[in-house]
């Protein structure tokens, strides 16, 4: 079997295509909701492995992609500020605005920094007292509770002068949407280790059953998306549709109640824009009334912004999982990592990076052909 | 950033009143704030996101995920020199005060 070498294990992957194989009598189609897992399964070409009636649709689950152009033109402003240091994690920097980026910005003289983690920012803010600091709080369910405890210690230290440019988004609602769509294609879900980790596992069983839909809870290794699959194709074949945990070592059903504690004080649940895809209720966080002075677009008064999105860029579509990255005629032409015309090839997580770094093309051209 | 990166407790400390580890990813040390799992001790294995970590782990799925992410470059990205990678993706020079000119490694740069 053609790239089964490259498994941790090919012996026990060999096993869960062949069971895979084995249950499956007619055609199914899941969506995998966690960019990272896109990754893997186009690395390691699991989608190409797997019986041809099995379809992996690509899911919203990259946090850099759904960040809505309106927050990167507030950041790319507050960021151009003189009085200001811009902190951000590096996969933020080249995704687009409305014609111009971090790096770009930094590359015109603003004091942009990369952090690693939230807390670098409030280190930064501390040593520059008479700076304004800025974080870009961008993310899902995992990345939240990092920021909401930076806001916390912030709060709890009195250093005044950070704040947190707020784009927060969760899993569940978008998953309802998803499901609420009349173009869905999507049967199940393979859901995000990771946010699973924090929220545990609560939010899901009243989705299953609504849409009637397995959810089963997937690492991020060949191995655990294999048995995700595989658990998620024994339910429909049975025509069930409950919540399983493939990811235990991981996961444990009630997830952190420290960091669901945290972002329950410092964030409330709002209405949330997703990029290519719009508003989806309910889909994220801001900060709560209790740490609104630590909110940097109330600080900086950042309105009236007049954005303009690409009219060629499909990422709305693909992160919807309506079609394939080499499905849009912009894909590996003007659309490259190094020319992105939306996030989902900027952002190293993003379905069309992984298409174009993996080099799957339709039609390789002279630039894709000179990648990897 | 939007993985989990498992990594090895190496020290604890309180620092502001909180606690806070030396945290080893394969090589890479860095500040991981425990607050979210208050019981790790030295040695434990934890999954941690931007710099806080979010669930032990055991020792032998830490090691193969680790391997994974170093193969698929995930700790390339998580730990090495972004404004390089943005220059290089960007086709463009470094712009002025992001550091020396690209380094040839995650190791070298991120080590503090």
């Amino acid at each position: 079997m053609k790239y089964l070498d490259e498994f941790s294990d090919p012996v026990l992957a060999k096993r869960l295509f062949d069971d895979i194989r084995a249950i499956t009598t007619r055609p199914w189609a899941l969506m995998e909701v966690c960019g990272g897992q896109t990754h893997s399964i186009i690395r390691h070409g699991i989608d190409q492995l797997l019986p041809e009636e099995i379809e992996l649709i690509h899911g919203p689950g990259c946090p850099v992609c759904v960040t809505p152009l309106e927050i990167i033109d507030k950041a790319l402003e507050i960021a151009s500020r003189p009085d200001v240091i811009f902190c951000s994690f590096g996969d933020m920097l080249r995704v687009p605005g409305s014609g111009r980026d971090l790096f770009k910005v930094k590359s015109e003289g603003a004091d942009v920094r990369v952090v690693y983690s939230p807390l670098d920012a409030l280190k930064i803010a501390q040593e520059n007292p008479d700076r304004q600091v800025v974080f870009f709080g961008i993310g899902f369910e995992t990345t939240a509770p990092p920021n909401a405890m930076t806001v916390y210690q912030a709060k709890k230290l009195g250093i005044s002068n950070f704040s947190l440019l707020v784009s927060h988004v969760r899993v569940p609602p978008a998953i309802d949407a998803i499901m609420r769509s009349p173009d869905c294609r999507v049967q199940g879900f393979l859901a995000a280790g990771h946010v699973c980790t924090v929220m545990g596992m609560a939010e899901y069983p009243e989705l299953a059953e609504e849409h009637g839909v397995p959810i089963v809870v997937t690492g991020f290794e060949p191995l655990d998306i294999l048995e995700g699959i595989r658990r998620a194709v024994r339910q429909l074949e049975a025509g069930e549709h409950t919540v399983e945990n493939a990811y235990p070592r991981a996961v444990q059903a009630e997830g952190s109640p420290a960091a669901k504690a945290m972002l329950a004080d410092v964030f409330e649940v709002t209405d949330r824009a997703w990029r290519g895809i719009g508003m989806i209720p309910a889909s994220g966080w801001r900060l709560s009334p209790k740490y609104r002075a630590y909110d940097a677009e109330h600080r900086f008064s950042v309105t009236g912004i007049d954005t303009q999105e690409s009219t060629v860029c499909r990422s709305g579509e693909v992160l919807q999982g309506f079609i394939k990255p080499n499905e849009c005629a912009a894909f590996g032409k003007e659309c490259t990592p190094r020319n992105p015309l939306g996030a989902t090839m900027v952002s190293s997580e993003g379905a069309c990076a992984a298409y174009y770094l993996y080099r799957r093309l339709e039609t390789p051209d002279k630039e894709a052909s000179s990648v990897g | 950033m939007c993985l989990a990166v498992p990594g090895r407790v190496l020290e604890i400390e309180e620092r502001d009143a909180t606690r806070m580890a030396k945290v080893d990813f394969g090589g890479v040390v860095k500040d991981v704030c425990l607050e979210y799992v208050p019981d790790m001790r030295v040695g434990d294995y934890a999954i941690v996101h931007v710099g806080f970590a979010l669930q032990r782990l055991d020792e032998e799925s830490a090691k193969q995920t680790l391997e994974l992410f170093e193969n698929l470059g995930v700790l390339e990205e998580e730990f090495g020199d972004a404004w390089g990678k943005a220059a290089r993706d960007a086709g463009a020079e470094r712009p002025s005060g992001t550091g020396l000119p690209p380094t040839d490694g995650v190791e070298k740069e991120a080590r503090p």
